[in-house]
């Protein structure tokens, strides 16, 4: 297999297909219902393993031909979240793609020579989620000594890292950059795959053992071309119909006629209903390729986020410009999940610990809900109805995410869970702040896990609005935070625990951006 | 006996052992050639699939079972029931384990099978199965058990001296309670069976198994056969750690049950929901205890009652009770003691192996002790712990000697100088009083565990060696291969013991037609055991080559030396025989060129009822220092460095062993602090069902939580006499380092509070338990409370009383 005959190959373009590791493949009978994990164990690519089944693991990570401007991306995803039938005329790459015994690719020839893996099993997902970081083209290694520091015009990872960098930056033993390597390789692009026998060591060193791509390397050499354009798609067999519609018009015509339908656009949330609730849409609706949802306008007066852009498309086109954001995203889940994932999915299912509404509610954010009779504009705040309840009608999709400008210079983002990487939260907060002197001109509080709905802490909001930012006004107002949420107990946290989080992150927030006239990290 | 087989322990000339190899299989590995259990469901033609009818509630009769409107779901093929089964109707070896129950006995419990062309067939058949129910009452929680005087199994008591008299003139006295977790094996690979039938009625069995044999057993009576219609065959496991040594065995029975009424294959493979809520996990524990201090701060008495939550059947909950019971001294000297034992029955999926099989539970339970006690006595813990260790000559309360028990101390200073301990520990003590809001801890802890199988017999293992006229090796053994690297370390073994180069031996996959009544590979155990029937088998193979190189080179077969595959004589080299061409001649002369190898571990004894004997070969032993940082807002923590001194004797592979060890304290690390199972204990419709089984609400380590700064340390000079190449066993000890990282937790969240403070804290030790540990320790210094006696501590930590 040669990755460079691909752009020879011509296949009959009638046939549904998906080319995998440069060979294309008919799809066959796969309808709506069918996962790239089990259609790719199915064509005997035992290289994509079934860990979780929910995009948890990374034990099927595979790569696709995702498009970088006029370029290509070799994008790391869980093969387990999307449908086969979605991947219609794209290109995929699995582990066995990526090498083989004798002459192993250097990510496989790092991993094996360094005990990167014991039993083996979630290894070729490793495999591909390392191969993705390998050739990201804007991957760079740090001078010596220098590893912390992001090179000047680099993506938004350089946010990303002040905040990865943990609590206190002046901790002596918070080393400057322990989730980089020398090599620029960035520890997020494997926080979606879990090792159950290594305990993580030699594959960090693995990684950041990588050297840069050798410039013949086919897999390389295919990123200057485009990625493939989306098929326009329609299967349908025992397992339901899927349809990748032309355009947004089409899209919303079907929306009106099937309300019933399953949108899916990165499709994590589909997989998970799919293969743990097994549930079974007659039609799946696939619009994550569709123009009119994909673009990012920076404006004067806001910026408009297409709703099925992903997280991971988001953060470097936003490049830390809204520093909130960018502290959200290498805190949502996995940068498997976020490779998919998009904020209309994240904003689409109303979930109430979805990690992009406290955010975006801090953000004060509205959407561009889209129908075929039109377009409204609803701020997020009254957005949510109820328990996975939205104003959203069914004959409705998400099309634009406003976020207005200028944004607040002072944020957070606040995740309370049990594990860093790739985790649920049990409160998420966040937080945008504009000062005026050392009092509070504006604050805007956003929540998610402590009630039936994200919501905007709006009586904190009018307490602390005119009041001085100082520690004793911060804990007067985390008493009347405490007071609006009503949080459950459950497996994640007990009800008394995300109360005292709502206080405590409000507090710890204030800890770490004081009033510029208290002069001190640490009010006295 | 030639001299080619010398002591056990010693190494000859460029020995394969000692050498940093990576696993055999890591090429086959990253490039997802490696096969698995399930990977062979494609190569296998007209398989049909299983799908479990699981029952809805803790316990309840089943009063009717309807299986026709699964007949009616297109591409089902059959329902198993207990009708089908023609032997015994039990997927254990203790009868207490039907296979299809007629009463459930948790959430969750399969009821019957569905087999159909395809997955979704299958599952769609199950769902329509109708079956009725009579809910019965239902015993969730250990103290649900104990307040029903629900317990099974043998109780058991290890025994010392006279606790109460100890007690009674103890200096100081303190007494708690202490609740810990479960642990969900999470391996990557779920469990998986694929069963065939042959055309003369053979059943052939690929399992994910740790323990081959009896799965066989327990195949061959469901189905009513002798062992030797039955093949099971392991090909590599996607991780065992113990939850895959006795729980594939009724799946397997399923598979071949179904493989026999078709005629067809058939593939069992559970999704990581049904694995989670089917298969035991580690047992959780609740004791209670009182400890005796003399005036030395030394352990003078300890008494404690230990009840485990071994769910609704036996399964291996006697041995990991009995090993929980030889661990609770770990490395510390207690010259009176008592500690009783018993497994409450619950209406819980049956508890079962996992590294460390119940020594962590034991050991756990002196280190929260310890840690909780340090403060009252106005000592450090690293002191208090080091002060109490075993010195040579001393036996364990089980009647052991603890050999080099020196090593303890030896390794404690080694560590406590590899990670500058002194200059640390004043730096944390700088760090936290520079931060209020955050806090770090620096905690050291020792590890002794025993190696060997509890029960003496177990300790016994086969292996069979050819050698090819070509001169190529072949090699099988009774052990598994789930990750350890032990196919790795018996390669390097074989081909250390034949003198010939790695790359002319091959190990073929484990089978019970290859090597027969074998043990589980489980107890650490694996390279010790196979390893010495590998070494004998090729001892016995060498004695043979002997003869011929020595009639060749003209002289004594004692004095002939194999080296990378050439063979010389002793104290000269001008003539030599390449291996090939011996092993060529040797064939000719109708000499045998294979041998089956047997080790049986010697000196062993053991008394079951009096919980007295020598059960263990040697003492496995380490320290880890962990520093923790801590969130005083949340009590979210990081994990900021840990090192590692451990005691692997003479390495057999170090690549593979330090592998074991820093997964081991990563997996050991999880337990602690990150992983929690919840069952719904409330009396709702959902009474029984765990709501942590799925990889979305049960989290294991990922990246995030794997130490920054990692520095794993082999323990040098470390030969053991009397096991394969002076090695020593490695695959459970390593967890239990871990305890570093609660203790260190502990440390910090103290750090919050007054001088003195007793934390108690919570396990696993999540963020919100350090928080709560935290918050009572802030409340403890506002009060002004925390006296050293322990008395007027927050109402947190009730249970410990300073007498």
């Amino acid at each position: 297999m040669s990755i460079s005959e691909l752009a020879t190959a011509t296949p009959d373009v009638g046939v549904p297909h998906v080319t995998v590791n440069g060979q294309p493949r008919e799809l066959g009978e796969v309808g709506g219902h069918v996962t790239l994990l089990e259609w790719l164990r199915g064509s005997g690519f035992t290289g994509c393993k079934e860990g979780c089944a929910e995009g948890e693991c990374g034990a099927c990570a595979v790569l696709v031909a995702r498009p970088d401007g006029d370029a290509t991306r070799w994008t790391a995803i869980n093969a387990c979240l999307v449908p086969a039938a979605g991947l219609d005329r794209q290109e995929v790459i699995t582990a066995e793609g990526i090498g083989q015994p004798g002459r192993l690719h250097p990510v496989q020839q790092e991993m094996a020579s360094r005990g990167g893996s014991q039993c083996g099993y979630c290894t070729p997902g490793f495999i591909c989620s390392m191969a993705s970081e390998f050739y990201r083209s804007d991957r760079r290694p740090s001078p010596p000594g220098r590893a912390a520091e992001a090179e000047p015009g680099s993506d938004g990872s350089a946010a990303e890292r002040s905040v990865a960098n943990g609590a206190d930056p002046t901790a002596p033993g918070n080393a400057p950059d322990h989730e980089h390597g020398p090599n620029g390789f960035d520890l997020h692009a494997l926080s979606g795959n879990l090792c159950r026998c290594t305990g993580y060591r030699p594959i960090r060193d693995a990684a950041y053992a990588l050297g840069t791509p050798d410039a013949t390397d086919p897999l390389l050499t295919r990123l200057d071309r485009p990625a493939p354009a989306p098929a326009i798609t329609d299967v349908t067999s025992s397992q339901g119909r899927f349809r990748r519609p032309a355009d947004l018009a089409e899209a919303l015509d079907l929306l009106a006629s099937s309300p019933d339908a399953r949108l899916v656009a990165g499709s994590t949330d589909w997989g998970v209903e799919l293969n743990i609730r097994h549930s079974r849409a007659a039609l799946t609706l696939g619009i994550d390729r569709l123009p009119e949802l994909r673009t990012l306008v920076i404006g004067k007066e806001s910026i408009d986020i297409g709703a099925a852009l992903t997280l991971s498309e988001i953060e470097r086109a936003l490049a830390g410009r809204v520093p909130l954001l960018a502290q959200l995203f290498p805190q949502f889940a996995s940068r498997l999940i976020r490779n998919g994932a998009t904020l209309g999915g994240n904003l689409g299912t109303g979930s109430p610990i979805g990690d992009s509404p406290p955010a975006l509610l801090a953000l004060d954010a509205s959407l561009v809900l889209a129908s075929s009779s039109g377009e409204r504009e609803v701020p997020l705040s009254g957005y949510f109805t109820g328990y996975r309840q939205t104003l959203k009608r069914p004959d409705e999709l998400i099309k634009v995410i406003r976020v207005p400008l200028p944004v607040a210079p002072i944020s957070a983002f606040h995740k309370i869970a049990k594990r860093r990487f790739d985790d649920i939260s049990s409160v998420a907060v966040g937080f945008a702040l504009r000062l005026d002197g050392s009092s509070v001109a504006d604050i805007k509080i956003g929540l998610g896990g402590v009630a039936a709905t994200p919501l905007r802490a709006t009586a904190t909001e009018e307490f602390l609005t005119g009041k001085e930012w100082t520690r004793d006004t911060v804990a007067q107002a985390a008493q009347v935070l405490n007071g609006e949420a009503t949080p459950i107990s459950d497996h994640r946290a007990s009800a008394a625990y995300r109360t005292a989080m709502l206080g405590a992150s409000l507090r710890k927030f204030h800890a770490q951006n004081p009033a510029p006239l208290a002069n001190s990290r640490q009010e006295a | 006996m030639s001299k080619a087989h010398g002591p056990l322990a010693d190494r000859p000339i460029n020995p394969k052992v000692g050498l940093e190899i990576s696993h055999e299989s890591a090429d086959l590995h990253v490039t997802g050639n490696a096969l698995y259990t399930q990977d062979l469901v494609g190569r296998t033609k007209d398989t049909l699939h299983a799908w479990p009818v699981q029952a809805p509630h803790a316990h309840a009769t089943v009063t009717g079972l309807r299986v026709d409107a699964a007949y009616q779901v297109p591409g089902v093929v059959r329902v198993l029931t207990a009708d089908d089964v023609p032997g015994l109707n039990d997927a254990g070896e203790k009868h207490d384990e039907p296979l299809f129950p007629s009463e459930v006995m948790f959430y969750g419990h399969a009821v019957c099978w569905v087999l159909g062309e395809t997955l979704e067939a299958a599952r769609q058949g199950a769902v329509a199965v109708e079956v009725d129910y009579e809910p019965l009452p239902s015993l969730v929680t250990i103290q649900d058990a104990i307040a029903a005087e629900s317990f099974q199994g043998a109780q058991r008591t290890v025994s010392r001296g006279d606790a109460d008299a100890a007690m009674a003139t103890a200096a100081r006295t303190f007494s708690g309670e202490f609740e810990f977790g479960g642990q969900e094996h999470f391996y990557l690979e779920t469990n998986a069976a694929l069963a065939l039938i042959d055309e003369n009625g053979q059943i052939f069995i690929q399992s994910s198994t740790q323990h081959p044999s009896e799965t066989q057993d327990i195949v061959a009576h469901v189905l009513g056969l002798p062992a030797h219609s039955i093949t099971v065959q392991c090909l590599r496991m996607g991780g065992g750690f113990g939850g895959k040594e006795f729980q594939p065995h009724g799946l397997a029975a399923i598979a071949a049950l179904g493989a026999t009424l078709t005629g067809r294959p058939v593939s069992l493979r559970l999704n990581r929901t049904q694995d989670i809520t089917m298969t035991g996990k580690r047992h959780p524990f609740l004791a209670s205890w009182e400890v005796g201090f003399d005036a030395d701060n030394r352990i003078c008495a300890l008494r404690a009652t230990l009840t485990s939550n071994g769910g609704w059947s036996l399964d291996l909950s006697e041995p990991v009770l009995a090993r929980a019971l030889c661990h609770i001294d770990n490395a510390y000297w207690i010259p009176d003691i008592t500690v009783h034992g018993r497994i409450a029955k619950t209406n819980r999926a049956s508890n079962t192996a996992f590294r460390g099989f119940g020594g962590p539970q034991g050991m756990i339970v002196i280190e929260d002790i310890l840690g909780r006690c340090a403060p009252l006595l106005g000592v450090e813990a690293d002191e208090l712990r080091r002060n109490n260790f075993y010195s040579p000559g001393q036996q364990t309360p089980y009647g052991q000697p603890v050999r080099h028990a020196e090593r303890l101390a030896d390794i404690w200073d080694i560590l406590s100088e590899r990670s500058d301990f002194a200059a640390r520990k004043a730096a944390v003590a700088a760090f936290n009083q520079a931060h209020p809001d955050t806090k770090r801890g620096l905690a050291m802890t020792p590890v002794k565990f025993g190696i060997s199988f509890n029960l003496t017999a177990f300790n016994q293992a086969g292996a069979l060696v050819h050698v090819y006229k070509d001169g190529s090796v072949l090699i099988n053994h009774g052990g598994a291969e789930m990750g350890q690297g032990l196919h790795t370390k018996m390669i390097q073994v074989a081909a250390t013991s034949l003198g010939v180069p790695l790359s002319y031996v091959r190990l073929a996959p484990t089978r019970t037609d290859k090597v027969p009544n074998t043990s589980a590979t489980a107890a650490s155990s694996g390279a010790d055991l196979n390893g010495g029937a590998i070494k004998n088998a090729c001892d016995q193979i060498r004695a043979r080559l002997n003869v011929v190189a020595g009639g060749k080179l003209g002289i004594h077969p004692d004095d002939v030396r194999f080296v990378d595959g050439v063979v010389t004589g002793i104290g000269f080299h001008d003539q030599q025989i390449q291996w090939a061409d011996l092993v060529h001649a040797a064939y000719f002369q109708r000499v045998q060129l294979w041998a089956a190898g047997f080790y049986r571990t010697p000196g062993l004894h053991w008394d079951a009822g009096r919980m007295q004997g020598e059960p263990f070969k040697y003492f496995a032993y380490g320290a880890a220092l962990s520093e923790v940082e801590v969130d005083g807002f949340s009590g979210a923590y990081r994990l900021l460095r840990v090192d590692i001194v451990h005691d692997v004797g003479d390495s057999l592979s170090p690549l593979i062993d330090i592998g074991q060890i820093e997964g081991g304290f990563v997996q050991g690390a999880g337990w602690l602090t990150l992983e929690e199972l919840r069952w719904d204990d409330s009396d709702g419709a959902n009474r029984g069902r765990l709501n942590t089984q799925a990889a979305s609400t049960y989290k294991i380590p990922s990246f995030s939580e794997m130490p920054e700064e990692f520095n794993v340390h082999l323990f040098e000079r470390a030969t053991e006499s009397g096991v394969v190449y002076g090695s020593k066993a490695v695959g459970e000890p390593p967890l239990m380092l871990a305890f570093s990282v609660r203790e260190a937790l502990r440390q910090a969240a103290g750090a919050f509070g007054p001088e003195g403070w007793s934390v108690d804290l919570g396990c696993p030790s999540t963020p919100e338990a350090v928080y709560w540990a935290i918050e009572a320790a802030r409340a403890g210094a506002g009060s002004g409370n925390g006296s050293p006696s322990g008395n007027g501590q927050s109402a947190t930590a009730p249970a410990l009383a300073g007498v």
